[in-house]
This record gives structure tokens, C-alpha cells and sequence, in this order.
């Protein structure tokens, strides 16, 4: 076991540093320059000082070596919209605020989802299943700041209840957790239903109640458990997602969270904090598939781990 | 487990009745029918698929048929008409600048599903291919495509998409030399972009699908009988690997949609005056939202639908296709 987890690791050592020299190279290639204002040029002289300090006047290679070099110490620069801190304080002081909205989204929608898909699969073909199965649809069919949007206009314009967006107080994580649980929430539903459904007429289930053993124990025991594996594989690779944050829920909700750097960094060419980000959501995605397959094998202990050092 | 089950496995004779009259029924018919035939007729059985379908195919003839069927161009505007609810002369109402809404929502559905198609068909043609060649060959080719996917799904998507529109909407430059830009019209850009942003789940399936088949043993007849890779590929393994396929197909052109909804939201998507059903969602789902309902309810309602069509029917399929499913 340790043996593969290293393995792993060590793959996810190579995909990092792949990721990161593709993100280099692509952003280097896109046409344009950090430091265009679009306002009054400045002095020649000015540029070049400016260019040697952010050391984009060495050769591409030596860029990129030099950054991997600081970044292996943790140090990923300075980010260009944001001179005064680093990148590493930037993602530190607006990860917080997306996180605090992750989590509450991810509780949301896994215990939700997954209950409502529990009672919709027991009771198959019934008005609940139907109306679980018709709301699980509509939740998937329009898009998150579409509904971000009409929560507003209903609970914050219409009826005053909640505020339309800011951030610090308990209520401002209402309408954007809503908002960005739903389509989560969906999927976890459906699925979940038909895993359960699934696993409603397999033998094992059968066996457990012939031989006599309770309702609650054959639910519990042998359905929840074997539900759980296509509920991990479809699950946990959305919560990368989640925890990064999303620039249509944070843009909305005026949410001052790391999502908006995703959009803000690319289009004013900030190359430290682009890396940065990109290196962070392949890490975290790393980790949560090192996580599902090590999950695999505690739900189905038929399931072994194999393969060689880098898999 | 319902009665009906309990009643056939206590009385034995029900189980042997109805295999007597289904075998019957077979010799009645007695022309022998083609998986397709039953794959059809199952599919045709789902209420919810036919639905998916009949709204599907609505969209597609109000699409395709958008500039017979329209009541104007999707580019001619009356400002004297702007902000109008609809109303008998407006169906759909009128736009901030006095777009008659109607033929804007219709061609916004004819360019969304258009950029979906092709999108999808960007992602097949990488992604069928790649998984093609790393099911069949196996060893080094399959370690290299698979880390390849790897790095695919690593990548941050929205990030991905948004550096390829910037880096191909001015033209193509490489940094390493020749400075010439080739100009690409925005709509095909934007298919590209989401086709090459989403093939790895279509090249993982038909990856999967090629190692479950490689091992059958009409692969290894063919093999045997000196068939060369290409052939077994083409002639042997796709045909059979297809009916999954054509689920996820199904399944990813709503995914498309919405990808380019979220490029619009951006502000990075169709440029004006060719109207996208994300596009006008995005835009007018805005400040304007509160007052003028009728801009942002009817291209999201157009969203749904074609959401809900093809997801039925990519169920549907999935349903018909796969027989072990009752």
C-alpha cells in the first residue's frame, strides 16, 4: 500500500510539472503584454527596468527554471495585480471566502443529494421518486448564474429577505450556497438513485434477505455500502472544483474569493498568479483521485490496487 | 421486489408459459430481426425518450429552419420597438435595442446548437482516435495517451478555454518565431475550444471499451486470419464500442451548451450580432432582468429545453442500447 502511494505521489510529481510547463508555455504564446495599460507609454528606459525586475527579460527556459526553482521553495512570486503581496498571500487572504462557500456547498449537496436519491430509489415509480426525479432535472438544465440571478431577483429585490450579494455576514452565504449546490445536489441525486437501484436487485442483497437478516440491516449493510462506490467515482472529482471556487457564483454574489482570479489572471496576463492556480487545481485534483481509489478499496475490499509507479 | 416477480418464482409454470408464448410470437414474426430493430423498438417504449426526442427534433427544425421561419433577421433592429413586453406583433417581446426577440431566440438556438454539434464532433475526433489507438496498442502508446489525459483533466478547464480564445482571437502566434497570425472566424474558435477542452471523457470511454473487446474471440479469429490492426480497429472494435459512445455523445452536447454559456458569461464567446442562446442568457439575464423578464426567461426556457431533450434521449439510449437493463 505504501509502495502505491508513493507510486502515486510521484505521478502526480510528473503531472504537476507538466502542468505547469504546458500553463508556460501557452500563456507566454498568447499575444499581448502584462504591462499594456492602454494609457500614456512609459519611457523606454522605464519598460526595461520593469522587464528586469519581474526577470521577463531572460531567455523563456531560464524563466521558467527560475520560477520552478522558487516555487519548490514556496516562493511563487509576485503577482502583477497585486505588487504589494505575494502570490502566496494573495491566495492565502481570497481562498478562505471561496472555501467557506465550498464546504457548505459540498455538505449541501452530498447529504441532500444522496438522501434524496435514497428515498426516490426506495420508493421506485413513486409521486416522490417522480418529483425528486423531475426536480434533480431541472436543477441540472440551467446554468448556475442563471438561478444565481433569480434567487436574487426573487429573495433579495422581490421579498427583501436576503441580501443580493457582499460578504462577512451569516446570510451572505445563503442564496450563493443555493445557487451553487443545486447542480451538485442534481447529480448526486440521480445517480445516486440508480446506484441504489442497482444494487436493489443484485444477489448479494437477495441473500441477505433470505437469510433473515432486518430490513435496516440489509439496507445499511449491503445496499448503502455498494451504492457508495459509483457515488465516490462521480463525487469527489467535483469537489476540486468546488473548492477553487466559481468565477459565475463569486462574480454574482460579489464574493471576494479566488475564483475570479481564474478569469482576472488570464486576462491581464499575470503569469505568477496563472501557475500558481493552475499548479494548486492539479494538486488538489491529484489528491482527491489518490483519495477516490484508496476510497475503493475500503468500500469493496475485492478492489486491489495495482499498477506500476507512475498510474 | 414487486408481486409480479414473487408470483413468478413460486409458480413455476408462469416463467415456462411465457417463454412458450414469447418463442411463439418469434416463429409468428418469423423474419429474424436486427439489434437495431429491438434497440429501436425498446427506445421508442420510454415515454420521457420519445419526449427528448420530439423536443429535440423541434429545436433542430426551428434551428435549421430559423431564417424561413423567423419573423425577421436576427440582425435587423427598430429602436422606436426597443424594451417592448410581448405582446400579438411580438411574440417574445423586443430587445434593448429593438431586436424583435422572437428570431433572435430562434437563431440563438440554431448557432448554440450548431457550435454544440460541431463542438462534440471536435471532441470525437480527438478524443475516438486517441483512445482508439491506446486501447489496441496497449504499453508505451497507452502510458503516453493516458498521461496525456491526465493532464488533461488536471488542467483547470475554464482556465484552458479562456487562454485558448485569447491566444487564437488575435491570430496564431508562436513566440518562437514565424509572427504571422492566421484570423479564424469566432464561432469556429469557440468550437474548438470546446471541443478540444472536453475529449478526454469521450477518449477514456473508448479506451475502456477496446480493452473489455480486444480480448474476444473474434478479435482473435481476425487476428488469426491476418487482419491488420487498422481493420480490427475499424471493421471489428468500433462498430461494436459504439452504442456506449453514442450515449456520451448524446450526453455531452447539452454539456456544450452550457460550455458556451459560460464562455459568453465571460464576455468571451459569439461576437455580435450573431445571437447565442448563451450569449443572450448571460447578457440579458442581467440588470435588465428585473424589469424586462421576457429577455432573460426565453432563451434560458430554449436552454432547458434542449437540456432536457437531450439528456432524455442520451437516457433513452443508454436504456435501449444496453439490453441487460430489463
Amino acid at each position: 500500500m505504501a509502495r502505491y502511494i508513493l507510486g502515486r505521489l510521484l505521478g502526480l510529481v510528473f503531472i504537476l510539472f507538466a502542468v505547469s510547463l504546458i500553463t508556460f508555455l501557452l500563456m507566454r504564446s498568447v499575444p499581448g503584454d502584462p504591462f499594456a495599460s492602454g494609457e500614456r507609454e512609459l519611457p523606454q528606459k522605464t519598460q526595461e527596468a520593469r522587464e528586469r525586475k519581474y526577470g521577463l527579460d531572460k531567455p523563456l527556459w531560464e524563466q521558467y527554471v527560475r520560477y520552478m526553482g522558487n516555487a519548490l521553495q514556496g516562493d511563487f512570486g509576485v503577482p502583477f495585480q497585486s505588487p504589494t503581496e505575494t502570490v502566496s498571500g494573495l491566495i492565502a487572504r481570497t481562498w478562505p471566502a471561496t472555501i467557506k462557500i465550498g464546504i457548505p456547498t459540498i455538505l449541501v449537496s452530498f447529504v441532500l443529494g444522496s438522501l434524496l436519491g435514497f428515498v426516490a430509489a426506495l420508493r421506485q415509480n413513486s409521486w416522490l421518486d417522480y418529483a425528486v426525479t423531475f426536480a434533480a432535472t431541472l436543477g441540472l438544465v440551467v446554468p448556475n448564474f442563471v438561478i444565481a440571478i433569480w434567487l436574487i431577483l426573487l429573495f433579495s429585490a422581490r421579498f427583501d429577505w436576503l441580501p443580493p450579494g457582499g460578504w462577512g455576514e451569516p446570510e451572505h452565504y445563503v442564496l450563493p450556497v443555493i445557487a451553487y449546490s443545486l447542480a451538485p445536489t442534481a447529480l448526486v441525486a440521480r445517480y445516486t438513485r440508480a446506484s441504489i437501484l442497482d444494487v436493489l436487485r443484485a444477489d448479494y442483497v437477495r441473500t441477505a434477505r433470505a437469510k433473515g437478516l432486518g430490513e435496516r440491516r440489509v439496507l445499511l449493510g449491503h445496499v448503502v455500502r455498494n451504492a457508495m462506490i459509483p457515488f465516490v467515482t462521480v463525487l469527489l472529482p467535483e469537489v476540486p472544483n468546488i473548492l477553487t471556487g466559481s468565477i459565475f457564483i463569486e462574480s454574482t454574489f460579489r464574493i471576494p474569493g479566488l475564483g475570479r482570479f481564474f478569469v482576472n489572471s488570464t486576462f491581464s496576463r499575470d503569469y505568477p498568479m496563472i501557475l500558481a492556480l493552475v499548479l494548486l487545481v492539479a494538486a488538489l485534483w491529484g489528491i482527491t483521485y489518490l483519495l477516490t481509489d484508496l476510497l475503493y478499496t475500503v468500500l469493496d475490499p475485492r478492489i486491489r490496487l495495482t499498477g506500476g509507479a507512475l498510474r | 421486489m414487486s408481486a409480479v416477480d414473487e408470483g413468478a418464482v413460486l409458480d413455476p409454470r408462469a416463467g415456462a408459459r411465457d417463454a412458450l408464448a414469447a418463442a411463439a410470437e418469434r416463429r409468428a414474426s418469423a423474419v429474424p430481426r436486427s439489434n437495431t430493430y429491438y434497440a429501436t423498438r425498446r427506445f421508442f417504449r420510454q415515454k420521457l425518450a420519445v419526449f427528448g426526442l420530439v423536443l429535440t427534433l423541434f429545436l433542430v427544425v426551428v434551428g435549421v429552419g430559423a431564417p424561413l421561419l423567423a419573423p425577421t433577421d436576427y440582425k435587423q433592429n427598430n429602436l422606436m420597438e426597443a424594451n417592448q413586453f410581448p405582446s400579438g406583433e411580438h411574440w417574445f417581446g423586443t430587445d434593448t435595442i429593438g431586436h424583435d426577440y422572437l428570431s433572435r431566440v430562434m437563431y440563438g438556438v440554431r448557432t448554440s446548437l450548431w457550435v454544440a454539434f460541431a463542438a462534440v464532433a471536435v471532441s470525437c475526433l480527438i478524443g475516438i482516435p486517441l483512445g482508439l489507438v491506446a486501447g489496441l496498442k496497449g504499453g508505451r502508446t497507452d502510458f503516453v495517451v493516458m498521461r496525456i489525459v491526465e493532464i488533461m483533466t488536471a488542467f483547470p478547464g475554464l482556465l484552458f478555454a479562456i487562454f485558448l480564445v485569447s491566444l487564437f482571437r488575435a491570430g496564431f502566434n508562436i513566440p518562437v518565431g514565424f509572427g504571422q497570425r492566421i484570423p479564424i472566424a469566432n464561432v469556429w474558435l469557440i468550437v474548438f475550444v470546446i471541443g478540444v477542452t472536453s475529449w478526454v471523457g469521450i477518449c477514456r470511454l473508448t479506451r475502456a471499451q477496446i480493452l473489455s473487446l480486444r480480448e474476444r474471440e473474434y478479435v482473435t479469429a481476425a487476428r488469426s486470419l491476418g487482419v491488420s490492426d487498422t481493420g480490427i480497429a475499424l471493421r471489428h472494435l468500433l462498430p461494436n464500442a459504439i452504442a456506449p459512445l453514442i450515449v456520451a455523445v448524446t450526453l455531452s452536447i447539452p454539456l456544450a451548451i452550457f460550455a458556451e454559456a459560460g464562455l459568453s458569461f465571460l464576455g468571451i464567446g459569439i461576437n455580435e450580432p450573431t445571437p447565442s442562446l448563451g450569449k443572450m442568457v448571460a447578457a440579458d439575464s442581467g440588470s435588465t432582468l428585473r424589469v424586462y423578464w421576457h429577455l432573460g426567461f426565453f432563451p434560458t426556457l430554449a436552454i432547458a429545453l434542449a437540456m432536457l431533450g437531450f439528456t432524455f434521449v442520451g437516457d433513452g439510449l443508454r436504456d435501449a442500447l444496453d439490453p441487460r437493463q430489463n
